[in-house]
This record gives C-alpha cells, sequence and structure tokens, in this order.
C-alpha cells in the first residue's frame, strides 16, 4: 500500500561501487543512540576479555606505541548513506590480539556509553579490522567515535562501534543493541543485510 | 567541520509519538514512565529521543538510560520496553 | 483483519494538497484536505511520508499549524539546510498532488480549551508552529495568551500578518525577539533571557501553563530559565526539534 511522491526522488542512490540501496554522501553524518561521551584519552582503556575470562588491556599510550596503519575504505550505514575512500589511522585488531589466547568464534564489542554490537571474531582478523584513532588526518572527533572506535568497513557501519571500550569473546553469539531490536546480526551490505531475516 | 553541540543531539518524547502510535491505541507522550535503572519518573514527552540512528531510542532525562527502543522493517516493528519499570497512562 | 475499537492505532493515510502558501524565503504552508481527519487538538503534529518511484522512503514529523474546525488542516515547514523532506514539502509538491500522512499524534504539547489559566507560549524558529495551533484555537475564548517569539532577523518570521491579526485581539499579547538582526526602531539583539522573561511573560505567581518549542538548545535554555525564576516544572510542556 502506499503512493509514490510526484517528483520526489530522495537522496541520490545507486552507482555501480555501491551496495544495493545504498546513495552516495560527501559529509560524514553523525547518527546517535544516546549522549556522545567525551572520554579523555588518558582515561581511555581497552580490553580484551577472553572466554576464560582472562583479560587483556591497553592504555592510550601503549595503543599508540604499536605499529599503525593507514586505511583507506569505503563505508556503508545501514541508513542508506555510503561514503567512499574514507582515510583512517589505527592499529589493526591481529596486532592487538596477536597474543590473546582464544579458541572463540563470536566477540561482542562495548562502547563507553553503554553500546554493544556483535562481530564474529573471523571478521575482525586478517587486515578486516582495526582500532582507528585518526580521520582525515586529524584525530578522530567524539561525534565519530573518538577518541578510538572499532572500524570493520566490510561490514554495515553500525559494527564499526564508536568509543570503543572493549572486546568480550565467546564461543556463543549474543546479539548487540541493534541487533537485539531487529537489525541483521552480520550485516553484510552487499548482501542487504538489514535487517533480521534477510 | 560543524562546531555543533553533539551532546544536544537528541529530540524529546513528543518524537517518538508517530512511531508508537503504530503500536498502541493510547498516546503515550503524556504517559508516566519509570524508568528501571535510576527509579526516576517523568512524562514520556520529556525523555530525550534520538531519532538520527538505526531506530528511535528514548532514553531517561535522568541518568540516559534507555527506556525504549522501536525500529520498524519491512516485516514487522521492534519495540524493547525493558528500559522502563512501567508506564502509567491516564485515564481521560 | 478488520476491528471495531473505540480508539485506533493510527495508519497512513493519503492526504490531497489543497493550497499552498510561502511564509517567508525558507518556510512554506502547505494545507492538506484529508478525507478521514478524526480532528486534533492544538500542538499535535503527524508523520509525513515520501515514497520515490524506486520505493525508497524518508519520513518526519511536523507539527499541525492550524486549529481544527473542520475542513482542511495546515503544515508550515521550514526548509533544512542538506534535507531530504523539507526541500521537497518547500519547493516540489504542489496544489492537487497526494501526500501520505499518519496523525494526529501526541497528546502532552496540547492545548485544551477547558484547561484552566493563562497561556505563555515561548516559540524558536519554527517552534512557533504548534503555538501558532494554540493561538488560533484559544481565539475568541477568554484565555490569556502570551508569545514570545525568538527569529534570527526581522524576514525570518512566520505568519506575520496572522500575528498581527491574532495581537490585535485583547487577549493576545505577541512580542518578537530578534537574536542577529532587529528591524529599523528595535534596538535589542540578543536570545531570550531571564531580564525578557521577567518583562513579556507570565510569572510563576500566575499559574500559567507554559509551552516552549524550538531547537533542543533553544528548548533547554528557556526551560531552565523558567524554572530558575520559580515556574513549576510540571507547567512547563516542552518540545524539541532537530
Amino acid at each position: 500500500m502506499g503512493i509514490v511522491s510526484p517528483g520526489f526522488a530522495g537522496r541520490r542512490r545507486g552507482g555501480s561501487d555501491l551496495p544495493p540501496g545504498q546513495y552516495l554522501t560527501r559529509d560524514f553524518p553523525v547518527l546517535s543512540a544516546g549522549p556522545t561521551p567525551h572520554i579523555q584519552p588518558e582515561h581511555w582503556e581497552f580490553t580484551v576479555t577472553t572466554e576464560t575470562g582472562e583479560k587483556y588491556k591497553w592504555d592510550w599510550a601503549e595503543l599508540l606505541a604499536l605499529p599503525a596503519e593507514e586505511i583507506t575504505k569505503d563505508i556503508h550505514c545501514v541508513t542508506r548513506w555510503s561514503k567512499l575512500q574514507t582515510s583512517w589511522q589505527g592499529v589493526s585488531l591481529d596486532t592487538l590480539l596477536a597474543d590473546v589466547e582464544t579458541g572463540a568464534d563470536f566477540a561482542m564489542a562495548h562502547s563507553y556509553g553503554g553500546y554493544t554490537t556483535n562481530v564474529p571474531l573471523d571478521d575482525l582478523l586478517d587486515g578486516q579490522s582495526w582500532i582507528a584513532y585518526e580521520y582525515d588526518g586529524e584525530p578522530l572527533g567524539p561525534e565519530h567515535g573518538g577518541p578510538a572506535r572499532l572500524l570493520v568497513p566490510h561490514l554495515y557501519f553500525w559494527k564499526s562501534a564508536k568509543w570503543i571500550r572493549g572486546l568480550v569473546l565467546s564461543d556463543t553469539e549474543d546479539l548487540g543493541f541493534w541487533e537485539t531490536a531487529g537489525y541483521h546480526e552480520y550485516g553484510d551490505p552487499w548482501k542487504e543485510q538489514r535487517y533480521a531475516g534477510d | 567541520m560543524s562546531t555543533n553541540n553533539f551532546q544536544d543531539n537528541y529530540l524529546d518524547g513528543n518524537a517518538a509519538a508517530g512511531a508508537l502510535s503504530e503500536l498502541f491505541a493510547v498516546d503515550l507522550t503524556a504517559a508516566i514512565a519509570q524508568c528501571d535503572g535510576c527509579g526516576q519518573t517523568n512524562v514520556f514527552a520529556e525523555s530525550r529521543v534520538y531519532v538520527n540512528a538505526p531506530g528511535t531510542v528514548a532514553r531517561c532525562p535522568g541518568c540516559d538510560a534507555v527506556l525504549l527502543r522501536v525500529v520498524s522493517t519491512p516485516t514487522g516493528t521492534y519495540l524493547d520496553l525493558r528500559g522502563l519499570t512501567y508506564l502509567r497512562v491516564p485515564s481521560s | 483483519m478488520e476491528r471495531t475499537a473505540i480508539r485506533r492505532r493510527l495508519m497512513w493515510q493519503v492526504a490531497t494538497v489543497a493550497d499552498v502558501r510561502r511564509e517567508t524565503g525558507t518556510a512554506r504552508t502547505i494545507v492538506l484536505d484529508v478525507p478521514e481527519w478524526p480532528g486534533h487538538l492544538a500542538g499535535q503534529h503527524l508523520d509525513v511520508r515520501l515514497t520515490a518511484p524506486d520505493g525508497y522512503r524518508a519520513s518526519r514529523s511536523y507539527s499541525i499549524a492550524s486549529a481544527w474546525s473542520g475542513g482542511t488542516i495546515e503544515l508550515t515547514v521550514e526548509q533544512v539546510p542538506d534535507g531530504e523532506v523539507s526541500p521537497y514539502l518547500v519547493d516540489v509538491l504542489k496544489v492537487g498532488d497526494p501526500l501520505e500522512i499518519r496523525g494526529p499524534v501526541g497528546g502532552w504539547f496540547v492545548w485544551k480549551p477547558e484547561q484552566d489559566g493563562p497561556v505563555q507560549l515561548i516559540g524558536g524558529g519554527s517552534g512557533v508552529v504548534p503555538l501558532r495551533a494554540m493561538l488560533r484555537a484559544a481565539a475568541g475564548t477568554s484565555t490569556p495568551m502570551r508569545l514570545l517569539y525568538s527569529v534570527r532577523r526581522p524576514e525570518s518570521v512566520i505568519y506575520v500578518r496572522d500575528l498581527k491579526e491574532l495581537a490585535a485581539a485583547d487577549q493576545v499579547d505577541v512580542h518578537l525577539v530578534y537574536t542577529r538582526e532587529a528591524p529599523d526602531g528595535e534596538s535589542r539583539v540578543g536570545r531570550i533571557d531571564a531580564e525578557l522573561l521577567a518583562q513579556y511573560a507570565f510569572g510563576p505567581e500566575d499559574g500559567a501553563t507554559t509551552y516552549v518549542c524550538g531547537p533542543t538548545p533553544f528548548v533547554e535554555a528557556v526551560a531552565d530559565l523558567l524554572v530558575a525564576a520559580g515556574h513549576d516544572p510540571a507547567r512547563v510542556r516542552t518540545e524539541r526539534f532537530g
């Protein structure tokens, strides 16, 4: 049911290099489901907790001391905007997880402010994800998830948790903030996995 | 870069009225909501609502805990009320 | 699955544009014919949904600008820079076009004629829209109403003629506040502050209900001023938009 609105095209969409249903944006929309946490780097900490309860921690100085990578990737938001060739700097999860002993299959990303999102551990490894702290050559601003956010650009951008605080590894897949409210548990933009069951 | 104060990037419970009207036959903006996190009660219209997101999220104006979430998908609407101890709908 | 209910859940319905009226360089009033409109209270709003030929949809919420007396309803839409829905409503939509709407919604930020006491309205920018519905609904009643309307500059004022006409009635008092540029003969430029509220708004002792509508920072600032001035928070009703 419903009608087509005469003369309404919506935002310009499509393009061969975009996943289905996405439109191109040049600005960087800010989405927020809560107040923006303002975390000072000196109070920032990143913790990986394994399925056995073992914890691995990095503070800000320790994060910056790790080898940094320049990342240039397209990003795709489930609200249908895509942004091409975004440039970031951060530390690969391969580096951070190199010495973590785990047999877990799943990770839950936890953020300052309480946000969560679930990602299979395999999707965080092999050069597919980073803890990013610079965007476009500048320190990552709080509105975009600074001081540091998870960056998993091959999945819809809600998986790239802003204000990242830690990963909890697990043998079983739990669902995160949006995934428990109807969004897809995996979120592949090329398969248009927006909602549960897609 | 814009100098917006992103802290202010919320609306209020009035902004959730449309989405909730698809689910409830009564208006919830005038309902009294108790936050399950901090116990504060407020008129639902005074809750902080975030709509620039994949769904609609209403938070307690006292402690910022999530009161309710609404996500509309092509096949249905998800409603999560677990952040509310109760909603008291005034009889009129 | 047809059911009969005393109160019903709201469904989308198709209205027809009966008229359009330019208000300012960036705002337009849209008059709608709605076949099954149940009537509304002043201050309520409705959702508008646009659908592109490929099925892409966008929806937004707009305050109803008119009081209900049967017939048509009016929306006033301010164009948001880089917006997706408002540019269509302000520049593209024309008389005779269909428009999908769902409403009316909201039962808190409303004024009812049977309510006791005077009414203070405080609007920032297009936050004046639901307040105009309240002014219209109160016209001809005995409820005293005052409007404090904060705008950037003289040409940003929506409902200029309407407000002049309303202000001519004894029961309504309209005061404009200019934040960037004032018209000739008006020296004050600046935001609403405690002094201005004390001078032009009903005080706590008047037992007024105050309605504040505007962008979130505007509403927060004004609501804080009102509570600091001794207003009962329960009598300060607010509506924020982005």
